[in-house]
């Protein structure tokens, strides 16, 4: 009896083992990825152990003792693994501009020296007395940082170690992350107006109409993102279709500015976005018996209360499920704004793009991506507070 | 099913799985990279089809947008998919430190005296010269634009500019507006003060700047009357006067050249006919041909020499061409460009 049952609940197991790899392998080892790479910071400490031990008594004045000079050296010349090094280097600069060209001095001379006890950094490069440099070497060398996801939301530690606010001018995480909110939240909304009632009449539809409809919204998502953003370019440009034609019947007599702003944005992300509006509500509507809108009317409701009253509360489901998938993919977007949006609507994911692929700054990419995966969440929340839909009477 | 037939299958599954990636990695082709666009076309004619024939075996070629956190991931990943890649010259200093390329037989290139001193280094050898540079539409502007100073002068020249988004070229090119002479453009960007200075001049031109990210971009900005000037790669523009038909002028004083160089990814299973590859593309003879599709400078002193004077007007190598030019100063973006790029995004999003 208990072998049949454990070997039932194996063989469930087993089923469901697809899912729970796919999960791991897809899910949960990114995110664990992304947690480490942000939180982590151990290349330092791991390429230079007796720098480390040595500056931890350092308080920050001026330029540390001699014992840490001559343990840097060592480290140097001890440091045979290139990448390691090289990591090591990148986090430096990250946190200090110019390390990177004081190290790549440094290491060679450091490592051509005959004698060890003999080298002076400072007579290496004068930069040795800058404190900055040295303070940057000192942060690095505890094994978990905050710095990453205080930078994500244009925070450090000062020289006290108490956080503080990075000066205005020399970081905008927060302000990008609130426009790609903005942005999304303006799509979200000329979706759901534009994909509500179109859902609707291809609903009320039958036949060749209906299926024209959902095909005109379908075909799109069958082209590349990239040729449909390319398209709206050619569409909305000073001289494109739109404006020549307004220009032609005398309605303006300048191209009206419809590109390289947040309106080329938003119309460009609508159109390409639509189809995750329009499909959620039409097959919540095509589940709403049809006899309920004739119900309501034989009760004396005209079609306007009939709407407000019947169908737009029972179609709220479908509206809630559109607007949260539009709305989650629109805040990841990055072709669109970059190749139809002016300076003020690029989004964070081109910000995470140029950390992750352009300076190999994986812990801030990962660190700002927790930020957009907390936000992300937070309004999930809040939407499953909002979204228990509406039952059908009867059903 | 019995429970033994499904872990079988399950096992053969993985087995097939695992099977194929085992096999694909040893049996990929020599994988090249490069920028795309008609350069690559280029590349491909005078390169990439002439060393396959050669050596009888395939050769995939791909593009990409640069960026050393590229060249890292797959170097972290284990066995790089790539082989052969061109990068620009912070790439290339980043990736050698780091140990992300392997070292170069220079044996095999000819010497290091064959090249220009610049196009030299241990994990890299240059594959072209480029320019950034001020282009227009000589059919849309009546005068011609001389200078940074004309790019930043709306009432002489009305219209929107374009400019590559990001710190680099634009802060060089905003100092020269602001008279600084080419010559001086990075000490003066050394210091902070200088930074400043350069985000201020920004400033002016600011409403008036569309950005763009892509080589292409530009071309099509300009093709479109979108902008009157740009900021735009040399080659792209000759490349698209002579496809088709344009009459784009590039502005040679003022502008900032650099140097790609062909470097091969550390950990590359094919690595000997990468190296083969590299070898092929400078030949002085192979590497000749490229100016007649696309107006970027030869590195190889030789095949420099061998460039037809109708082609070597435009090349950023001619004498004239770089009298005024600055060469781009790779360490000061390798130390900077995280910081300045974050400046440069708050400075956008204000």
């Amino acid at each position: 009896m208990k072998a049949g049952v454990l070997r039932e609940r194996s063989g469930a197991l087993l089923l469901v083992l697809p899912v729970l790899v796919f999960m791991a392998v897809f899910f949960l080892w990114p995110l664990w990825a992304m947690v480490t790479a942000a939180f982590v910071d151990d290349a330092v400490s791991k390429v230079l152990p007796r720098t480390a031990a040595s500056i931890v008594s350092w308080n920050g004045q001026g330029v540390p003792s001699e014992a840490a000079h001559k343990a840097l050296v060592q480290d140097l010349r001890a440091a045979t693994d290139e990448q390691a090094l090289g990591e090591a280097v990148r986090r430096l600069n990250s946190a200090a501009s110019g390390f990177r060209t004081l190290l790549g001095r440094t290491i060679p001379a450091v490592k051509a020296a005959s004698d060890p006890a003999q080298v002076d950094l400072l007579a290496i490069d004068p930069r040795w007395k800058d404190t900055r440099f040295w303070m940057a070497l000192k942060e690095a060398m505890p094994p978990y940082t905050d710095r990453n996801i205080l930078a994500a939301v244009d925070m450090k530690r000062d020289a006290s170690g108490s956080i503080v606010l990075e000066a205005a001018d020399a970081s905008a995480h927060r302000l990008i992350m609130l426009r790609t909110l903005l942005v999304a939240a303006m799509v979200t909304i000329a979706c759901a107006v534009i994909g509500l009632p179109y859902a609707m009449l291809a609903a009320s539809l039958t036949g060749w109409k209906r299926s024209v409809l959902l095909l005109a919204v379908v075909l799109p998502l069958w082209t590349s993102l990239l040729v449909r953003t390319a398209a709206w370019f050619i569409l909305l440009q000073n001289e494109g279709l739109i404006n020549r034609a307004l220009q032609a019947i005398g309605l303006i007599d300048s191209p009206l500015p419809l590109i390289f702003n947040r309106l080329g944005v938003v119309i460009a992300m609508t159109h390409v976005l639509l189809p995750f509006m329009v499909l959620p509500i039409y097959s919540v509507i095509l589940g709403i018996p049809r006899n309920l809108m004739s119900a309501a009317q034989s009760m004396g409701a005209g079609p306007v209360r009939a709407f407000w009253r019947v169908l737009l509360p029972l179609s709220l489901p479908g509206l809630l499920s559109g607007s949260l998938l539009v709305f989650m993919v629109a805040i990841g977007y990055y072709i669109t704004p970059a190749l139809l949006g002016g300076a003020n609507d690029q989004m964070i994911s081109s910000v995470i793009a140029f950390y992750a692929t352009g300076t190999a700054n994986w812990g801030l990419a990962g660190a700002l991506g927790l930020m957009l995966l907390g936000v992300t969440t937070v309004l999930y929340t809040i939407y499953g507070r909002f979204s228990t839909s509406p039952q059908v009477p009867g059903a | 099913m019995t429970l033994t037939k499904k872990l079988t299958l399950v096992g053969c599954l993985t087995a097939l799985v695992t099977g194929v990636a085992v096999t694909s990695a040893q049996a990929r082709d020599l994988t090249i990279v490069s920028w795309g666009g008609n350069y690559q076309d280029a590349q491909k004619k005078i390169y990439f089809e002439p060393f396959a024939k050669k050596t009888g075996k395939p050769v995939l070629d791909e593009s990409w947008d640069g960026g050393i956190g590229v060249i890292a991931a797959k170097i972290k990943a284990g066995v790089p998919n790539w082989d052969v890649v061109q990068v620009e010259s912070e790439e290339l200093a980043l990736g050698c430190a780091d140990g992300y390329y392997e070292k170069l037989d220079w044996s095999k290139l000819g010497g290091k005296d064959a090249y220009l001193p610049a196009a030299v280094s241990d994990c890299g050898v240059g594959a072209i010269v480029w320019t950034t540079a001020l282009s227009y539409d000589a059919n849309r502007l009546k005068e011609a634009p001389q200078s940074w100073a004309d790019f930043w002068d709306t009432k002489k020249f009305p219209g929107k500019r374009g400019f590559r988004r990001g710190p680099k070229y634009a802060l060089e090119f905003s100092l020269m507006a602001d008279g600084v002479s080419p010559a001086d453009v990075y000490k003066v960007l050394n210091t902070p003060e200088g930074i400043d200075r350069a985000f201020k001049k920004l400033d002016e031109l600011k409403p008036n700047i569309v950005w763009w990210e892509s080589g292409a971009q530009p071309l099509q900005l300009l093709a479109s009357g979108e902008v009157v000037m740009t900021t735009a790669y040399n080659g792209r523009i000759s490349g698209i006067n002579k496809t088709e038909g344009k009459n784009f002028k590039v502005v040679w004083p003022g502008s900032l050249y650099a140097i790609d160089s062909w470097v091969i990814m550390k950990g590359s299973p094919n690595k000997d006919a990468a190296m083969d590859f590299i070898a092929f593309a400078n030949v002085p003879e192979n590497q000749v041909k490229l100016p007649e599709y696309i107006a970027y400078g030869l590195p190889n002193k030789a095949a420099a020499a061998a460039v037809p004077a109708n082609l070597q007007k435009d090349l950023p190598t001619a004498p004239e061409n770089l009298a005024g030019a600055v060469p781009l100063d790779a360490d000061f973006w390798v130390d900077n460009i995280e910081e300045l790029n974050k400046r440069f995004n708050a400075w956008l999003a204000k």
